[in-house]
């Protein structure tokens, strides 16, 4: 067996590759184990011809390899050259499964069984994970795979495609979109229905079975993999089909075990927790370093210049001034003080509670995604309802609280290493109040996904968060001049509940008299009215439930049930009622704020009878409505059928406000009683779309708004992840001749979005695609185009609690 | 029992609110019926105003009662006009083509009151009753169209019941696809009759026909009635296949009524403008033959 190396790098991403070449360069003994047979995998599996991203501009590249934007294959290309001609030991097909031994003396075994021995290790294997393999007998039969790239590839087949999720079922499509294919593809889904995919794959899939080009087997499992054939255990016995391959998409692991078994420790339990690290990239197993996308940083650029890093490091070079220094020194700018950028990271760090437990090498990643601000004594931080859900921190001075609009003089102080702006941050709703300096100050602003990710890696924080939202959102809920000593009692019976979509928290008619405070996610009220329940409102997060039990003594009146996964603080009834005792000015607001909701149930109860149809309707498509994502949409577009007549307007007029694509599609999505829920963004509480975003590209504007900026890389999680579907990856079409021209001359093809092969001949071929979403045509006067370019009053854009208002009742009867 | 904690004021950006919850109110009723009411009170007005000043010798264009009701009708023209201009410059702003439509019906049909006062009811077979003929085709069509606007896209939903266009004719394809492979076995009679049956689409017939409820006998009826008639005499071999392609030829003829009945109310709803929009042209040319014959020929 060979000596040791000095390093063994594990994973031959960019992150991998460029500590390779460090290490190459340097003349450290090294190896590059790599599982695939080629170089950097990840990227090796974009779309062919896909334009990598060089995000972030500012960010100079340190490494011995190249890289610059360009596609997929060029930047593979040189990556593959250059690792050749630096030398670098590469060992391909070889597929690290544990890592034991110590630092200086580690054994790396491989799935072939073989052993290397390093004297440090440096993981870079990335975020993928491993896909989920078939755990049945012949389930390591050469015809099982676990990828498809090129489904046309297969002719005259019998495919069996296993996975109920979008990939298994894109896949199962495109094997039979073309019939001339002759191949006859099946698929199989454990369970029956196909939950976990998007709409559109779940209803492209079933017009296909019914169209017999796919066959659909649910409640089927694989139970044997034989050569020409497949076993399956079906929910009436066993059945043994043809099978000349199986795909199998059954998702994929998260590498966080093996990497735990190396015996590197994360920071939480949270599944977006990182591993501990220190400045120098090395985990709390000594010896062993993370870098890349699994240590945190999803950017090439990132991930190239920590390869050179951690090689300098390892080799003894703790002088080396990280590259993302320049960004640092321009967020720093300006501000009064004039520190170092080290200074500014330990200023901060030590000042602001929650950043208390961050390493170095946490608060400078930290600071990349935040912002330091510094505001005059007496200047504005935000304004109430103005929408954000970024989070601050005082680091130097002090703010002050408005808590009454008509009086300004009511505030309270918030000090120096507390926190604000937690209320948008938990909810995704607007402000609830103004703040503005009482002194010179500085704060951190720290975006929403930052905050989250903060949250993840150190748990005090998340615990000081919690319990500051916690007490804020109760204060400014029951306002009339509380303050936190008033709420001891109250907080101390305080807990946050998970609640379920579709699950209730009181249910009519029981006994109960605890106060429920929505934090995150949306309510839906129902009575049951003869045997039918009828929809009395809908609460958004930031609104409370259950006084009326406690006022009255009487039983629950109305059933609350979750619209989407919402998370409440519940409140002892008997806690609270010594609160309302003590503070008769909360008693009067309390009890103002019944008479409204007993009004509501009033009219319902009188109405029942003369217009019984009405409500039903109404409170089936309020159902509907929250089926269809409104309870978690701050903005939605609505379309009466009964009006619309199909011009398109609508989509001419957003494609010609957004740089000639349009961002909805009219015509699909789904529809209830002629009301139409379109192919369009909702811009949801949580937008699924920000959960993933390597460069960090999508925010949350001035209006409320959920927009991508220019930074976007194209990579498409955001497009996965919509589970409306309604982000679409495109290049961005050159401008058009103006609409005079073509009213008069018929030069150029008018105004709406141009047809595919416009776009193709007058686009040029490097275009990147990047994906594109409604921005709610913030920043154009008059708002949203869809809207105003309507010709017969079809469409409105609507924040759901103002449609879904009992109201309406009234309204529609006229 | 429950309360909003803080009520959100849009910002920048509209929503569309109305007191009392929020509700679609289509351009017919826009505003309560502003421009209804507007266009009523004018040609009331004008009326009683005709009525009431007595212009000698009679009536005409030519008076001063004349001309002002003839620049008005002009004005209004060209105004009514530009909606198509409107419709189509996405410029940023505050307005809303609904108003823009409400107030075009409206006042559009007040011009039937303003054209038609302003001819003093001397028509006759020349360039001046030549525009106005145009104008009353113009508003007839537009009035075709309000009538088409709200009694059709009840119906153009309820048809399309959640699918799109493209996944009608996709359905389509993908039917005739199956009908092609199905009609293999088949001697070259039969395989005839499925030909005409796969080659029968949703676009045959011309416009008339395309716009027609009627039923229509095509090759996809006649395949259908073939094969059902052998499929129930059931003492062929072939009958599985005959039971197939009966089967398919149902799904054909069920989806090429869905997609008929989509392209007609489509089709019914645009066929005015195809009126409406090339004699508003024709009447711009009238009204300039109309007012440069009248200024230098009367
Ligand atoms: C579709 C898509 C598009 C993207 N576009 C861009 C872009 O344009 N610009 C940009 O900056 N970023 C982009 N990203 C993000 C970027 O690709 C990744 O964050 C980056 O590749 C991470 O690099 P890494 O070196 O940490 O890990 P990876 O690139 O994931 O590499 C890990 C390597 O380790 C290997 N490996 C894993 N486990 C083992 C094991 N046990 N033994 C041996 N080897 C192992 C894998 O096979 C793989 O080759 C995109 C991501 C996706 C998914
Ligand atoms: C002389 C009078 C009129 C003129 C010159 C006129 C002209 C026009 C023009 C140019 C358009 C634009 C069509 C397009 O670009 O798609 C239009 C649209 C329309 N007109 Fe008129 N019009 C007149 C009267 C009327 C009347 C009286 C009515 C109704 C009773 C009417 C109803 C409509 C409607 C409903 C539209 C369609 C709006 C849309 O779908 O965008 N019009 N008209």
């Amino acid at each position: 067996m060979a000596d040791a190396y000095r390093i063994a790098i594990i994973g031959s991403g960019p992150a991998g590759l460029s500590a390779a070449g460090r290490a190459a360069e340097l003349g450290l003994s090294h190896v590059l184990l790599e599982k695939t047979d080629h170089l950097s995998d990840t990227i090796y599996k974009y779309q062919k011809g896909k334009h990598v991203m060089a995000t972030p501009n500012q960010l100079i590249l340190r490494s011995d390899m190249d890289f610059d934007a360009g596609k997929r294959e060029v930047v593979l290309g040189t990556w593959d050259e250059q690792a050749a001609s630096l030398g670098v030991n590469v060992k391909l097909n070889a597929d690290v499964t544990e890592i034991t031994g110590d630092a200086g003396n580690f054994q790396i075994k491989l799935a072939g069984g073989e052993t290397i021995q390093a004297e440090n290790v440096i993981l870079a294997i990335g975020t993928q994970g491993n896909p989920n393999t078939m755990r049945v007998p012949g389930g390591d039969k050469p015809h099982i795979q676990y990828q498809l790239d090129d489904p046309t590839e297969y002719v005259d087949e019998h495919i069996i495609v296993i996975g109920s999720g979008d990939a298994g079922i894109e896949n199962a499509l495109g094997l039979a979109a073309d019939a001339e294919q002759g191949n006859v593809v099946t698929i199989l889904n454990r369970s029956a229905e196909f939950a976990r995919a998007k709409d559109a794959n779940v209803k492209l899939l079933q017009q296909a079975g019914e169209q017999g080009r796919i066959n659909i087997m649910t409640e089927t499992t694989p139970s044997e993999v034989l050569d020409k054939q497949i076993m399956l255990d079906t929910r009436d016995g066993q059945t043994k089909i043809r099978c000349d391959r199986i795909i199998a998409r059954m998702g994929s692991a998260p590498p966080r075990k093996f990497v735990e078994a190396c015996g590197v420790e994360f920071a939480s339990e949270e599944r977006e927790a990182f591993p501990k690290l220190s400045p120098a990239f090395e985990s709390t197993k000594k010896g062993i370093f993370v870098i890349g996308a699994l240590a945190g940083y999803p950017l090439i650029k990132h991930c190239m210049n920590q390869g050179y890093d951690v090689v300098e490091f390892i080799n003894g070079n703790t002088d080396l001034k990280p590259a993302d220094e320049p960004l640092l020194e321009e967020k720093f700018r300006g501000l009064p003080g004039g520190r170092s950028v080290a200074d500014w990271l330990e200023f901060l760090r030590a000042r602001v509670t929650i950043l208390n437990e961050l390493s170095p090498l946490q608060m400078r990643e930290f600071m990349l995604d935040s912002e330091v601000q510094f505001f005059r004594r007496g200047a504005t931080i935000f304004e109430k309802n103005e929408p954000g859900s970024s989070l601050f921190g005082i680091a130097e001075g002090k703010v002050s609280v408005q808590l009454s609009e008509a009086d300004p003089s009511l505030t309270a102080p918030i000090d120096q290493g507390s926190i604000f702006g937690e209320v948008g941050l938990v909810s995704g709703r607007r402000r609830g109040s103004t703040i503005t300096a009482a002194e010179d100050t500085i704060v951190v602003e720290i975006p929403r996904m930052a905050a989250l990710k903060l949250m993840a890696t150190v748990p005090a924080a998340k615990r000081a968060i919690t319990n500051i939202s916690t007490e804020r959102q109760l204060l400014q809920m029951f306002g009339s001049g509380l303050t936190s000593e008033d709420l001891v009692e109250v907080m101390k019976t305080a807990e946050i509940v998970n609640v379920k979509a579709g699950e209730a928290i009181i249910n009519e008619g029981e006994e109960g008299t605890d106060i429920f405070v929505i934090r995150s996610g949306s309510m839906v009220v129902e009575k049951m009215v003869g045997r039918k329940p009828v929809f009395l409102s809908y609460l958004p997060a930031g609104s409370y439930v259950g006084e009326m039990s406690l006022l009255d003594g009487g039983r629950r009146t109305a059933t609350v049930r979750a619209a989407i996964k919402s998370e409440v603080i519940k409140v002892d009834g008997a806690a609270f009622g010594t609160l309302l005792e003590r503070k008769p000015q909360l008693l009067d607001r309390a009890r103002r704020d019944m008479s409204a909701r007993e009004d509501v149930n009033n009219f319902v109860e009188a109405k029942k009878d003369s217009f019984s149809g009405v409500v039903d309707m109404y409170s089936s498509v309020a159902s509907f409505l929250v089926e269809n994502g409104i309870g978690e949409a701050t903005d939605v577009l609505l379309i009466d059928e009964h009006l619309c007549v199909g011009c398109d307007n609508c989509e001419k007029a957003c494609a010609d406000s957004h740089d000639g694509l349009s961002r909805l599609n009219r015509e699909a999505g789904r529809t209830y009683a002629h009301l139409h829920v379109p192919t369009s963004c909702r811009h949801c509480e949580h937008p699924h779309c920000m959960a993933d975003c390597p460069p960090n590209a999508i925010h949350r504007g001035d209006d409320g708004e959920v927009f991508i900026d220019e930074t976007c890389i194209g990579c498409g999680n955001c497009q996965r992840n919509c589970p409306y579907g309604v982000i679409r990856m495109e290049k961005t079409p050159p401008k058009k001749p103006s609409l005079l021209s073509w009213l008069f001359f018929g030069i150029g093809p008018g105004p709406g979005e141009p047809d595919h092969d416009w776009i193709d001949a007058n686009v040029a071929d490097d275009t990147p695609k990047k994906a594109i979403k409604c921005d709610m045509c913030a920043g154009i006067e008059g708002g949203p185009a869809c809207v105003r370019a309507c010709p017969t009053g079809a469409a409105i854009r609507v924040a759901p609690e103002e449609f879904l208002s009992v109201s309406r009742l009234e309204t529609e009867q006229l | 029992m429950a309360t909003r904690g803080a009520e959100p004021t849009g910002g920048e950006i509209d929503r569309t609110t109305l007191k009392g919850g929020v509700q679609h109110e289509g351009f017919l009723r826009y505003r309560r019926l502003y421009w209804a009411k507007m266009a009523g009170a004018i040609s009331a007005t004008l009326i009683v105003a005709y009525l009431l000043i007595d212009i000698k010798p009679r009536p005409n264009g030519g008076s001063w009662f004349g001309y002002t009701l003839g620049t008005a009708g002009v004005l209004l023209i060209v105004w009514l006009a530009f909606l198509g201009v409107r419709k189509r410059a996405m410029t940023p702003g505050r307005w809303s083509l609904k108003a823009w439509t409400s107030a075009h019906v409206y006042l559009g049909l007040s011009l039937i009151v303003i054209g038609t006062l302003h001819t003093g009811f001397q028509l006759g077979w020349n360039v001046h009753t030549l525009a106005w003929v145009l104008m009353m085709i113009v508003i007839l069509s537009g009035l075709f169209g309000i009538t088409a606007y709200t009694t059709l896209p009840g119906k153009l939903s309820t048809n399309r019941d959640e699918t799109t266009e493209a996944q009608m004719l996709e359905t389509l394809a993908d039917i005739n696809r199956q009908l092609f492979d199905a009609a293999q076995p088949l001697e070259a009679g039969s395989a005839a009759v499925v030909q005409r049956a796969i080659d029968e689409n949703a676009f045959s017939g011309g416009i008339w026909r395309r716009l027609s409820s009627r039923q229509q006998i095509g090759g996809t009826a006649e395949a259908l009635a073939e094969f059902r008639a052998r499929s129930s005499a059931g003492d062929s071999p072939l009958d599985t296949l005959y039971d197939r392609l009966e089967a398919l030829l149902s799904r054909k003829q069920a989806a090429l009524a869905r997609v008929r009945r989509h392209l007609r109310i489509k089709g019914l709803l645009q066929v005015w403008l195809y009126i409406h929009v090339p004699v508003t042209f024709a009447l711009l040319a009238a009204l300039s033959a109309h007012i440069i014959s009248v200024f230098f020929y009367w």
